[in-house]
């Protein structure tokens, strides 16, 4: 030994990192990703991949440095913004939808850790501005592993519909009343946006999730509160009005929401109560815009709106320092 | 989860005390040269009474105090003074010392005293004797004693606590101390305790210790040390040994900031001070050596060791069989608090619980990401403070914001550093903050 190595300490790190942290995303989401090309085929794969594509080549291009892209954050949002695509979207949107998420949702407020929006929920939301049809045009499962018409669109074209098209079932129970059965519900035989179908992978992904500690349990029980709690009293009062609570919390993007993009660490509040108000803000929002709202599905709009929140949460909540209760207080 | 018998948050590093728990204390044998910085610990350096020349004895006064917050220092060899002249601290700085060079022929042995007659001596007598034996807290941060131990007008102490908790991975020097001279710990408190003029006493050890948990109460158990001793296990879980957090743990207290366990009423102990009382009222031994955990990945023999202090840390390694080649460095201390060498002939101090070599796994920092706002720091912060927000401010040079978000409550324990997932050097940053506060402070005044 010539000359020793000194660095300030401590010596001792924990064997868990961030990217192993969007690692145990990853597996969680990929139950979620196989159910969703058991269901709809080729197009899941597609669709998913363009978003991804998207992300990816948006941080290449403009993230902070060269390498930046590697630590796989921009790929896993690309995943989860696929996942909350209808199968039939032409793949030049969700290519689009994936550089709008990471370029304007995380790019340009300073990379990794400093935007205050979910970045795949901002590529969602311009997707749904730009494209309302095509974001609205639901495809019904089992129709074959090859890829929906729609997804070949060429670029800066309209989908041609296959001529199929199904309704989800928060838009069967808005529009027409009818009420999907529970069990179609948690295994995910509906229509709707490939990762958000099956309530059941969901709730297991959640389970993983939180035995990891990589989401914080608070979350996504609190969106489910802030749901079931306004749903239940008003179907308590008047169940031919209003949706069953079952239904409010299985159906659409809900769980995937709840679970997936809530919880994610940059655009959520630190401290335990400040998790709760955020969650239970969130399943307010949701309930009231499904319920009074021109639109049968709310997640994204609510996740975002308690986004905006998140900071003014935080202040709020910061947990009192030690020694500083009443004296000789716990 | 129980609050019970712990503090909240905290973190769980592997405990890597299996190397050296089994080992008894073995004695360093003599080297030929001793360093002693007169500058041991916070506060005051202590002031030579000796001068290049002069014969020592072992155990003799060489540095007196000077003001309260300061402590005596003795020469731990017999032997002869060669300068009293600047000499590498542990820190890296160059400070006033007295450097001894020992004499062979000499038998070393300590002057048998009698005991001191404690019981006789008024509360001020009391404090200055203990200030004149040197001692200083043994657990790490080398705090002079004496001042603990000084009531200030208007206040009384109730419960005197024994800290046998031990929280830093690696350490097993109060484990050994406790294990081996149970009695000597429980007469160091019963010394302690007829001075404080406390009710109780309550040694908090981690249950990862259970053998030095039954050793205190067999001890306790004969009656001989008083009535009423409290040996509490407490969770294992690091810093468990900060002595508010032990409060916290043993009694659900919190002491409130600025403020010291005093103030509610308890005076907070090493269970190694406690043991070096004993010595000094029951025989006159001043503070002259003290036990060192050597241990690590990169030493060829962990042991524990009755280290005399000045020994040269190079010494102290080769009594143990050398660094390993694939050692690349030396801590003093702890691997979360401790201080990292960059040279082996510094000395061992009065604070110096451990010895550390590591290796490439240890000194390499974890690759950096960026933050994700994850909230491990402030799960693991037991002074519940926002350690994430406080290392982006220090990275952002917003000092005065810093001290807003309690940046002076950091005891600097590392456990947010140990537990970011991103690899930001979380406390380092933190202390930046502090010591810039520090000078401004200073500067203001």
């Amino acid at each position: 030994m010539t000359s020793l190595r000194v660095r300030p300490g401590p010596f001792l790190h924990k064997h868990m990192s961030t990217p192993g942290m969007m690692f145990d995303v990853l597996v969680a989401v990929a139950p979620v990703f196989a159910a969703a090309v058991w269901y709809f085929g080729t197009s899941a794969l597609l669709v998913v991949a363009a978003a991804t594509l998207g992300c990816v080549a948006a941080e290449r291009a403009w993230g902070k440095s060269k390498a930046s892209w590697k630590d796989g954050s921009a790929a896993l949002t690309g995943v989860l913004l696929g996942l909350t695509l209808p199968p039939g979207l032409p793949l030049w949107m969700a290519f689009l939808g994936g550089l709008i998420a990471i370029g304007l949702g995380k790019i340009v407020w300073g990379g990794l850790g400093q935007n205050l929006f979910n970045p795949a929920l901002v590529g969602r939301a311009t997707l749904q501005a730009a494209f309302p049809t095509a974001m609205t045009t639901w495809t019904p499962q089992g129709a074959g592993m090859a890829p929906k018409a729609g997804n070949l669109a060429a670029p800066f074209m309209q989908a041609t519909t296959d001529g199929v098209s199904a309704a989800t079932p928060l838009a069967q129970w808005k529009f027409e009343h009818a009420q999907t059965p529970f069990m179609d519900l948690l295994t995910g035989n509906t229509a709707g946006s490939l990762g958000e179908t099956s309530a059941g992978l969901l709730l297991l992904a959640a389970a993983w999730l939180i035995f990891r500690r990589t989401i914080d349990w608070r979350i996504p029980t609190a969106i489910a509160v802030g749901v079931a709690l306004p749903t239940g009293i008003l179907y308590a009062i008047d169940p031919a009005a209003y949706p069953p609570p079952h239904l409010m919390l299985g159906a659409g993007g809900l769980l995937f929401g709840a679970v997936f993009m809530a919880t994610d660490p940059v655009t959520s509040p630190l401290a335990p109560k400040g998790a709760w108000i955020f969650g239970l803000g969130i399943g307010g929002l949701v309930a009231l815009i499904r319920i009074f709202g021109g639109l049968p599905e709310g997640v994204m709009y609510a996740i975002l709106l308690m986004n905006a929140a998140s900071p003014l949460i935080e202040r709020v909540t910061q947990p009192r320092a030690f020694g500083y209760g009443k004296a000789g207080k716990p | 989860m129980s609050t019970l018998d712990t503090f909240r948050h905290g973190v769980h590093p592997h405990g890597h005390k299996e190397a050296t728990k089994g080992l008894p204390t073995r004695r360093m044998p003599f080297v030929p040269r001793y360093v002693l910085p007169l500058n041991q610990h916070i506060g005051a350096p202590a002031k030579a009474v000796v001068k290049a020349g002069d014969k020592v004895i072992r155990g003799q006064l060489i540095a007196e105090p000077v003001g309260f917050v300061s402590s005596a220092i003795h020469a731990p060899v017999t032997g002869t003074v060669v300068a009293v002249a600047p000499r590498r601290h542990p820190d890296g700085k160059l400070v006033p010392a007295i450097e001894i060079e020992t004499d062979p022929y000499a038998d070393q042995a300590l002057p048998r005293r009698e005991p001191l007659d404690w019981r006789a001596m008024s509360p001020d007598e009391f404090v200055r004797s203990v200030q004149q034996a040197g001692i200083v807290g043994l657990g790490g941060a080398a705090f002079p004693s004496h001042v603990k131990y000084s009531i200030p007008e208007g206040k009384k102490a109730t419960r005197l606590v024994l800290n046998g908790s031990e929280c830093e991975p690696y350490l097993t020097c109060d484990h050994r101390t406790m294990l081996e001279h149970p009695d000597k710990v429980l007469r160091g408190a019963e010394i302690l305790g007829q001075h404080l003029g406390v009710t109780e006493t309550v040694v908090g050890i981690e249950k990862n210790k259970p053998d030095a948990v039954d050793a205190l109460r067999a001890a306790a158990a004969t009656g001989k040390w008083g009535g009423n001793i409290d040996v509490h296990p407490v969770e294992v879980k690091y810093p468990q040994g900060a002595e508010k957090l032990l409060i916290q743990a043993l009694f659900q207290l919190e002491v409130p900031t600025g403020q010291l366990p005093l103030d509610l009423e308890m005076v907070v102990n090493n269970v190694g001070t406690s043991a070096a009382i004993a010595d000094w009222f029951d025989h006159g031994i001043p503070l002259v050596e003290r036990v060192v955990t050597v241990s690590g990945p990169g030493v060829a023999r962990p042991a524990n060791l009755i280290v005399p202090l000045g020994t040269p840390v190079i010494d102290v390694f080769e009594q143990c069989g050398g660094l390993l080649p694939e050692a690349e460095g030396v801590v003093m201390g702890g691997p979360m608090m401790g201080q990292p060498l960059g040279d082996l002939n510094v000395p061992v101090m009065k604070g110096t619980s451990g010895l550390l070599a590591f290796t490439k796994s240890e000194l390499d920092r974890p690759t950096e990401h960026a933050c994700v706002r994850c909230g491990r720091c402030l799960d693991a912060c037991p002074y519940f403070l926002n350690p994430s927000r406080l290392a982006r401010l220090a990275r952002a040079e917003r000092w005065a914001e810093m001290t807003d978000w309690h940046v002076m409550d950091c005891m600097e324990c590392g456990a947010c550093t140990f537990t970011c997932p991103s690899g930001i050097p979380i406390v380092q940053l933190i202390r930046v903050g502090k010591s810039v506060a520090r000078q401004q402070r200073s500067k203001g005044k």
